[in-house]
């Protein structure tokens, strides 16, 4: 069973976007959208890491045990914010 | 049980796995694992800015203004770039090409030490402007305290991010002087690939963190005080 | 039911991992895990009786109501001390890095762990951790608590809280590279026909444990690195004087440390599933429900840490999400006693020393996961929150649970490590020993602390001194329960009797081969038919 070999054009159409993506969450920044200025810098953020984790970790192309493993390690990092953040959200309620 | 290599099993091939298989697929699950765990550890740096910038947005978005947004962007660029001469790098191992492999793990080096490099200056900015938590702490504006919360967290993720890739620097030199010398082929190339993911996770952790640190209401920023 | 029939070729002329090399370095720098883990047994061993060391000081201090023995900052020492070499150098690794180490790899069928090497490095990080936190003991020790809360472990102790913190941080990569071995040696290195459902329940325990320990132990080790800066350069982040919230430090360290709780225990479950089935002859009921409770322990332990923060200044909405899921965790645990009382139910019981153990663990261990209900219902909480009910409990999971399960399973694997047994008659009489001293140390503390009496304080009012006695008194007693397993289980590596491949007949993949076993563990690799736990269905000769 050999390993999957993603081709290298792939790697520069995804290094292309995270740039483009840098460039507009720099401008982005700079624009007053009130809350929707974090949104929009972690949604872009998010979409950034997705295409390393896809594309140049080969997620897109590995085992459905190495998806579990990056998708439980976020969902991990999310019960230890989202709980905390419970307790310090209703502290004045 | 022979110990001579032969074709069913390679030098390579660890006495205690029965296939070249079995041993590729339980390196890349360990490392996937240990970044599992990374996720954590840094998790925790994101639960107390998380925690302390909900309570305190205006300082931290003052605050932020003192960080220098154009070193920032550059070395997120040099980040991004050092993952696409990483991922080149595996690329090169999977097609057998020693001299690519070499040359772009020596490229992801370069851009390393470079991102490094430019960190050191903004930190020693922010020394001279008096702005490392402590003793020395002196903040130009309103809101002094909360605003070395921001700095406190600054320092501890990019310090933390920093020493991360002070490892994989050192990691590198080793990875470059073992694919110098032919160990990796298209058939065996573990090493190349798993600490690829290595760094790339640490170039995830630079995604979010700059624009967390950098990036917090810029749209204010103009003449520096609010 | 015990007679075992010596094996024909005697131990000293067969070749097995104990005799294929000989010398210091040969132990040094093996990478064979189960020279690994007798190596984790020597060093937990000694942490085991320095923290029972703090423990005879504690209660020592405690048989008179004044503080008269030490002074009050010494004996928060003590207690502390006490609490990170128990928890840390000894409950946390003792039964993966003794147990699981040896055991993994013999009942998944194969030659080592994944990663022998790295195995290895887990002992050595792990002398490193207990060495440094030592050395925070001879330079003049650390007085938080175990638990290291700020502001007093960040601002206002003058102990040596980062030394000590230092120790718990590089111990805490060992568990995480243990439990990083684990998983990948679980998923990718069983025998041949050895699915996922035909596995030992002992496996899936450690699965769920190595889960918990790369999940929760980082944030451990961030939260040390936060605790060393708020102290070396007061950046204020624990500090409320700065802005920062102390109570942040509390949700950062219980993240891990209740998780660590079921790193604890979930080890010391799978073993009892194990003597259970042996001891009664039987196949586990319920196999499916307790290997998905004990994933299923894993996972809701995540969600309740905020039980540790009732009193703390926790907003009251987030105390009551915390009180519910704490109610629900209780649930996968109480299944697991459940199945194992109905894999009793008609079986042929025996009673050597590894069962008086399990029974001594399932009586113990509800008791203790009893308490803990009553602990986790809010309201009562602030009654006996930071009171000796709080440490009767845990005690009573911990020692009555953890410590008991853990000699259960080092007596009955003992013939598989060493080749030899252990005198049968003196390991039940010190199990009972160990069961009567554990109870009348721990039993009066429930008692004490619903009562009123708070811990860690070294002096208490006299009313309080009767139960204090009891306890004291049942601490000996424990303490000799413990030193005859020592000095049998010596003795028994030259005078025991040798012990063939399957002294008691159990099923499982580590009885097919010799005791003690071949460095490679199997002369051929096994291919597994069965289903696990098969006592019902056929004879398995004792050999």
């Amino acid at each position: 069973m050999s390993v999957h070999v993603v081709p290298l054009r792939v790697y520069f159409v995804i290094f292309t976007s995270l740039m483009i993506l840098t460039a507009v969450t720099v401008a982005v920044a700079y624009l007053d959208l009130g809350p929707l200025n974090t949104i929009l810098a972690l949604s872009i953020a998010v979409t950034k890491a997705a295409l390393v984790i896809l594309y140049f970790m080969h997620v897109r192309y590995s085992p459905s045990l190495t998806k579990l493993v990056v998708a439980g390690s976020f969902l991990w990092l999310f019960i230890l914010l989202s709980i905390t953040m419970s307790d310090y959200l209703s502290r004045g309620w | 049980m022979s110990d001579t290599p032969s074709a069913a099993h390679p030098a390579h091939l660890a006495h205690h796995f029965d296939t070249v298989e079995q041993q590729r697929e339980s390196s890349s699950l360990g490392m996937w694992v240990f970044l599992a765990q990374e996720v954590m550890f840094f998790g925790g740096l994101f639960l107390a800015y998380l925690v302390y910038r909900s309570s305190y947005p205006a300082a931290f978005a003052e605050a932020s203004h003192h960080l220098d947004v154009v070193l920032g962007g550059i070395n997120t660029v040099i980040l991004i770039a050092s993952s696409l001469t990483m991922a080149l790098a595996v690329y090169y191992a999977q097609t057998g090409k020693r001299n690519l492999l070499v040359l772009f793990l020596l490229a992801t080096m370069l851009l390393g030490l470079a991102f490094l490099g430019i960190k050191a200056v903004e930190y020693h900015h922010k020394y001279v402007d008096k702005l490392i938590p402590g003793v020395a702490f002196s903040y130009p504006g309103p809101n002094a305290q909360h605003a070395q919360l921001f700095f406190s967290l600054y320092f501890a993720m990019t310090g933390m991010h920093a020493l991360h890739m002070i490892i994989g620097f050192g990691l590198l030199i080793w990875l470059v002087n073992d694919a110098r010398k032919g160990r990796f082929t298209p058939e065996y190339h573990s090493h190349i690939e798993i600490f690829g993911l290595y760094w790339h996770f640490v170039d995830i952790v630079w995604i979010f963190l700059f624009p967390l640190l950098y990036l917090i209401g810029l749209h204010d920023a103009a003449g520096g005080g609010h | 039911m015990s007679t075992f029939t010596a094996p024909t070729v005697p131990v000293e002329t067969r070749e097995h991992y104990l005799n294929a090399d000989y010398g210091v370095r040969s132990w040094l720098l093996t990478v064979d895990h189960k020279r690994i883990a007798l190596l984790y047994l020597a060093s937990i061993t000694l942490f085991f009786f320095l923290g029972g060391f703090f423990a005879v000081l504690i209660r020592l201090e405690l048989l008179t109501p004044q503080g008269d023995m030490v002074q009050s900052e010494t004996y928060n020492k003590m207690f502390t001390m006490h609490g990170i070499i128990m928890i840390i150098f000894f409950l946390i690794p003792a039964i993966p890095a003794v147990l699981g180490n040896f055991l993994v790899p013999l009942m998944v069928g194969a030659t080592d762990l994944a990663f022998p090497r790295i195995n290895l490095l887990s002992w050595y990080i792990y002398i490193l951790g207990g060495i440094i936190s030592l050395t925070s003991i001879v330079v003049g020790g650390v007085d938080t608590g175990w638990t290291f809360y700020t502001p007093y472990s960040s601002t206002y102790s003058n102990s040596y809280v980062i030394t000590a913190g230092l120790g718990i941080f590089v111990a805490g990569f060992s568990s995480i590279l243990t439990g990083l071995n684990f998983i990948v040696t679980i998923h990718k290195m069983r025998a041949p026909g050895l699915t996922w459902f035909r596995l030992p329940l002992f496996i899936w325990a450690h699965y769920a444990t190595a889960l918990i320990q790369m999940l929760a132990t980082p944030v451990l080790a961030i939260t040390i690195v936060l605790l060393a800066l708020e102290r070396g350069f007061h950046i204020g982040i624990f500090d409320p004087a700065l802005g920062g919230d102390p109570v942040l430090f509390q949700h950062l360290f219980w993240f891990y440390s209740h998780p660590a709780v079921y790193i604890m225990i979930l080890p010391g479950m799978g073993i009892i599933s194990e003597l259970i089935s042996c001891f009664s002859r039987k196949y586990v009921f319920g196999y499916h429900f307790i290997a998905f409770s004990s994933l299923g322990i894993a996972v809701l332990g995540f969600l309740v840490w905020g039980h540790h923060l009732f009193v703390s200044g926790q907003s009251a909405y987030a105390g009551l999400i915390f009180s519910v899921l704490s109610f629900l965790v209780a649930i996968p645990s109480a299944i697991k006693v459940f199945n194992w009382t109905a894999t009793l139910y008609k079986g042929s019981i025996s009673y050597q020393a590894p069962m008086l153990y399990a029974f001594g663990f399932i009586g113990l261990f509800a008791i203790g996961g009893l308490t803990g209900l009553f602990l986790a219902a809010l309201g009562l909480d602030v009654h006996v929150h930071d009171t000796y009910f709080v440490v009767a409990h845990f005690h009573y999971i911990m020692v009555g649970g953890t410590v008991m399960a853990y000699l259960g399973g080092m007596h009955f694997w003992w013939p598989k490590i060493t080749g030899r047994m252990y005198p049968e008659g003196w390991a039940r009489f010190s199990a009972l020993v160990i069961f009567l001293g554990f109870n009348l140390t721990f039993l009066p503390q429930f008692v004490l602390g619903y009562l009123g009496m708070p811990r860690r304080y070294h002096a208490y009012p006299p009313e309080f001194q009767v139960l204090n006695v009891m306890s004291t008194a049942g601490a000996s007693i424990l303490g000799v329960g413990y030193l005859i397993p020592m000095i049998y289980f010596f003795w028994s590596l030259k005078y025991g009797a040798l012990a063939g491949p399957n002294p008691w007949g159990a099923t499982g993949l580590e009885w097919r081969t010799s005791s003690p076993p071949p460095t490679e563990n199997f002369k051929q690799t096994p291919v597994v038919t069965e289903e696990p736990y098969e006592y019902s269905i056929r004879e398995i000769k004792v050999v």
